[in-house]
C-alpha cells in the first residue's frame, strides 16, 4: 500500500482517492480503514470470499452505500451528505450491476436515452444517435426496440453496460457483472468490458473472473473482513501471493 | 398403430374420454343446469306473488311518491313521481361515490406513502390508523362520523362561523352560494381556454424537449394559466360574482349553499375506510418494484423525484391499478349503508322509502340490484380501460 502512505496526494490528480475509511451497518464494521488510490485510466480487479466488502466498497464509491468515516474523493469532488457533489459524482460514475437492473417497462433504446435525455439534458434524437452507437458496440443494435425481458442474460448486461456507457462517464464500476450469467453469455460480456478496458476507461471490477483480471487489470486488490488484505500487480498477485488468506482464496477458485 | 391396441369401446365411452369433447360435454350440461334452476325460482316466485295478488309491474313508477327528500339535484318534491325519486337517488349515490373515490384515493396515496417513511413517528401514525381503520365494520366508522357530527357540532344559534360567510353546525356546513354575473362567462371561458391550452402545452414542451433537450417547467406553466389567468381576469372584470350569504333566521340558516352532515358523514367514512386499504394497495405497489431500479436510475445521476416519476411509478401502477378498481368497487357499493344515517341514495329511496309504500319489492330490488350492476360495470370499464394503458408491455 505504498500509494496510501504519501501523506497528502493531490486528489486532482486520481479518478478516485479513499483515504481513512470505515463503514459500519448498525454495529457490524463492514469497512475497516480503506485506503485507495486509483489513477486515471488504471484498471483495478477487487475479489475476496463473499462478505469480504468488496461490493459495499464500490457501492461507496457512487454513494450507493454511505460511509461513515474517512475522505472519498472522486474525480475531486467530495463525496458528503451535500445532494449536489452526489449528483455531480453519479454523472461521472457508470455502474453495472450483478442483476443488470434495466428498466422493464422501457425498451432498450428508452433504457439508454433515459438518462442522457433527463439528466445531461439531450435532445431525443441527439441522445438516441448516441444510443445506437453504443449498442453497436455491445453488439445489440439490432434489440433496440425491444424490451429487456426479451433479451438473454448476456445481451441485458451488454445493454446495462451501453446504458451506462450513454452518460459519458469517465469512471466504470462493475459489480460482479458476470456471476448471474450462463457460463456460455460470460464471454460476451468481458469481451465488452476488455474492449471498454483497451479504450482507455478508468475500471473498478468486482469480479471472480481470474482470466479477466490477468489481461486486463493494472492492479488487483483481494479483501476480506472488510479489509483491504493484499494489492499487487496481477502477475504477482497470482504467482506470489504474500498473505495466507490471499493463498487460501486463490487456492480454491482456481481448483475448479 | 394407437388403434391397435385401444380396445373396443362404445360410442359414449369414446366421446366422454376425448379431452375436447368431455369439455363441451360438461359445459352444456353445467349450462342447462343452471338455466333450469333459474327457470324454476323465477316460476316459483311468479307464482307466489300470484297467489297473494301480486303482479309483476311497474306501473307504480309514475304514482306521486308522496315523500321528500332533502338533498336533490333535480326538481322534486313530494308530488313527483317514484321514478323521478328514484333518479335522485341515483345522482346522490353517484355524489357520494364519486366524490368518496376522490378523497379516498387522495388520502390513499398519502397513506400508502407515510407508510413508507423512514421517519418512526409517521410511518408508525400511518400505521395505527390502517390497522384501526381495517379493523372496524365500515357501517360503525359511518355512525360514529354522524355521531360526531350531530352531537359534536355546535347548534345553529352557536355556528362556528368561518369570517362570517360560512357557518359550520350539526345540521351541516353552510356555504355562500355563488351567483353568476354575466361577465363571469369570459373568466369560466378563459379557465376553459387555459386547460385546452395545458393539454396543448404538455405537447408542445415534450416536442422542444425532444428537438432541443430544453425542459420547460410544464407544471408551473399550467398552473399559472390555469389558475392565473382566470384570476387576474376575474379581478380586472371587478368580480363578477356576488355571493349569497347564509343567515341565521329562526332556528337554522337559510339562503346560501348547505351541505348536509348526511353527505358529509357518509363522505367521511367511507373514503377514510376506503382510503387504509388503498394505503396498503400502494404501498405494496411501491415495494413490488425493486429496489435495484431505483439504485440503477440513482446511478445514472437521475434525481429522485423523476426517478419516482419515470421508475417507480409506472412500474408499481400495474401492481396498483387492478387491486384499486375493487376499491372502488367496494366504496361504491358500501355507499348503500347510507340508509343507516338517512342519506338518501338508491337504497333509502326506491329501495326503502318507496318500496314500504307501495310494497313492490321485486320490482323495487331489482331496478336498485341493477342500478348498482350498471353503475359498477361502468366504473370496472373506465378502470380497465386505464389499466390497458399503462399496462407493462415488457415482451
Amino acid at each position: 500500500m505504498n500509494e496510501a502512505t504519501n501523506p497528502n496526494p493531490s486528489s486532482e490528480d486520481y479518478a478516485v482517492v479513499i483515504r481513512d475509511m470505515h463503514k459500519w451497518y448498525g454495529q457490524f464494521h463492514v469497512l475497516k480503514d480503506i485506503n485507495l488510490l486509483v489513477t486515471r485510466g488504471e484498471k483495478i480487479v477487487v475479489c475476496g470470499p463473499s462478505g469480504s466488502g468488496k461490493s459495499t466498497m464500490i457501492r461507496c464509491i457512487n454513494r450507493l452505500e454511505e460511509h461513515q468515516q474517512g475522505h472519498i474523493i472522486v474525480d475531486g469532488t467530495e463525496l458528503t451528505n451535500d445532494l449536489k457533489n452526489i449528483e455531480v459524482v453519479r454523472r461521472e460514475v457508470g455502474m453495472v450491476f450483478q442483476h443488470f437492473n434495466l428498466f422493464p417497462h422501457l425498451t432498450v433504446l428508452e433504457n439508454c436515452t433515459l438518462a442522457p435525455i433527463w439528466v445531461r439534458k439531450m435532445p431525443k434524437l441527439e441522445a438516441e444517435g448516441i444510443a445506437m452507437q453504443y449498442l453497436e458496440r455491445v453488439k445489440i443494435p439490432d434489440q433496440a426496440n425491444k424490451y429487456p425481458g426479451q433479451l438473454s442474460g448476456g445481451q441485458q448486461q451488454r445493454v446495462a453496460i451501453a446504458r451506462s456507457l450513454c452518460m459519458k462517464p469517465r469512471i466504470m464500476l462493475f459489480d460482479e457483472p458476470t456471476s448471474a450469467l450462463d457460463p456460455e453469455m460470460i464471454k460476451e460480456v468481458l469481451d465488452v468490458m476488455i474492449e471498454l478496458a483497451n479504450e482507455g476507461m478508468t475500471m473498478l471490477c468486482v469480479t471472480h473472473e481470474m482470466g479477466f483480471a490477468k489481461t486486463v487489470a493494472d492492479r488487483v486488490i483481494f479483501m476480506d473482513g472488510g479489509e483491504i488484505i493484499e494489492e499487487n500487480n496481477p502477475a504477482e498477485f497470482f504467482e506470489n501471493a504474500q498473505h495466507e488468506r490471499t493463498k487460501l482464496f486463490l487456492s480454491q477458485i482456481l481448483e475448479h | 398403430m394407437s388403434e391397435a391396441v385401444t380396445p373396443q369401446r362404445n360410442v359414449v365411452s369414446r366421446l366422454w374420454n376425448d379431452k375436447e369433447t368431455r369439455s363441451v360435454i360438461i359445459q352444456i350440461i353445467a349450462i342447462v343446469l343452471i338455466l333450469g334452476f333459474f327457470a324454476y325460482i323465477i316460476r316459483n316466485a311468479m307464482i307466489n306473488l300470484e297467489a297473494i295478488g301480486k303482479g309483476f309491474s311497474f306501473k307504480f313508477l309514475t304514482q306521486a311518491s308522496s315523500y321528500d327528500i332533502n338533498q336533490h339535484f333535480i326538481e322534486y318534491n313530494s308530488r313527483s313521481s317514484h321514478f323521478r325519486a328514484m333518479l335522485v337517488g341515483i345522482l346522490n349515490t353517484i355524489l357520494v361515490a364519486f366524490c368518496g373515490i376522490v378523497l379516498a384515493t387522495i388520502l390513499g396515496f398519502f397513506l400508502g406513502v407515510l407508510r413508507l417513511s423512514k421517519n418512526w413517528l409517521t410511518s408508525k401514525l400511518a400505521y395505527v390508523y390502517i390497522e384501526y381503520v381495517r379493523n372496524v365494520p365500515v357501517l360503525l366508522h359511518i355512525l360514529l362520523v354522524y355521531g360526531l357530527i350531530v352531537h359534536s357540532l355546535p347548534v345553529p344559534k352557536q355556528a362556528w362561523g368561518l369570517a362570517d360567510t360560512a357557518f359550520l353546525t350539526n345540521r351541516g356546513l353552510f356555504s355562500p352560494k355563488p351567483l353568476y354575473e354575466p361577465l363571469f362567462w369570459v373568466v369560466f371561458a378563459l379557465f376553459v381556454a387555459a386547460v385546452i391550452f395545458s393539454l396543448w402545452f404538455r405537447r408542445y414542451a415534450q416536442k422542444v424537449q425532444d428537438d432541443t433537450g430544453y425542459h420547460y417547467p410544464v407544471f408551473w406553466i399550467t398552473v399559472g394559466a390555469v389558475i392565473g389567468l382566470p384570476g387576474i381576469a376575474y379581478f380586472l372584470l371587478g368580480s363578477p360574482i356576488t355571493w349569497e350569504i347564509p343567515e341565521l333566521k329562526g332556528f337554522n340558516y337559510k339562503g346560501g349553499m348547505v351541505i348536509r352532515p348526511e353527505f358529509i358523514a357518509l363522505w367521511i367514512a367511507l373514503s377514510g375506510y376506503t382510503a387504509a386499504s388503498i394505503g396498503e394497495i400502494v404501498r405494496s405497489g411501491i415495494i413490488a418494484v425493486n429496489y435495484g431500479q431505483t439504485e440503477a436510475a440513482a446511478a445514472l445521476g437521475i434525481s429522485r423525484e423523476r426517478t419516482l416519476n419515470l421508475v417507480v411509478i409506472p412500474q408499481a401502477l400495474r401492481v396498483i391499478v387492478p387491486p384499486l378498481t375493487s376499491q372502488y368497487l367496494n366504496l361504491t357499493k358500501n355507499s348503500s349503508l347510507a340508509i343507516a344515517i338517512g342519506y338518501m341514495d338508491i337504497v333509502a329511496t326506491i329501495g326503502g322509502i318507496s318500496l314500504n309504500q307501495t310494497g313492490r319489492e321485486m320490482e323495487c330490488m331489482s331496478i336498485v340490484l341493477i342500478l348498482y350492476l350498471i353503475l359498477s360495470l361502468l366504473i370496472s370499464a373506465a378502470m380497465n380501460w386505464y389499466n390497458r394503458s399503462i399496462k407493462l408491455v415488457e415482451r
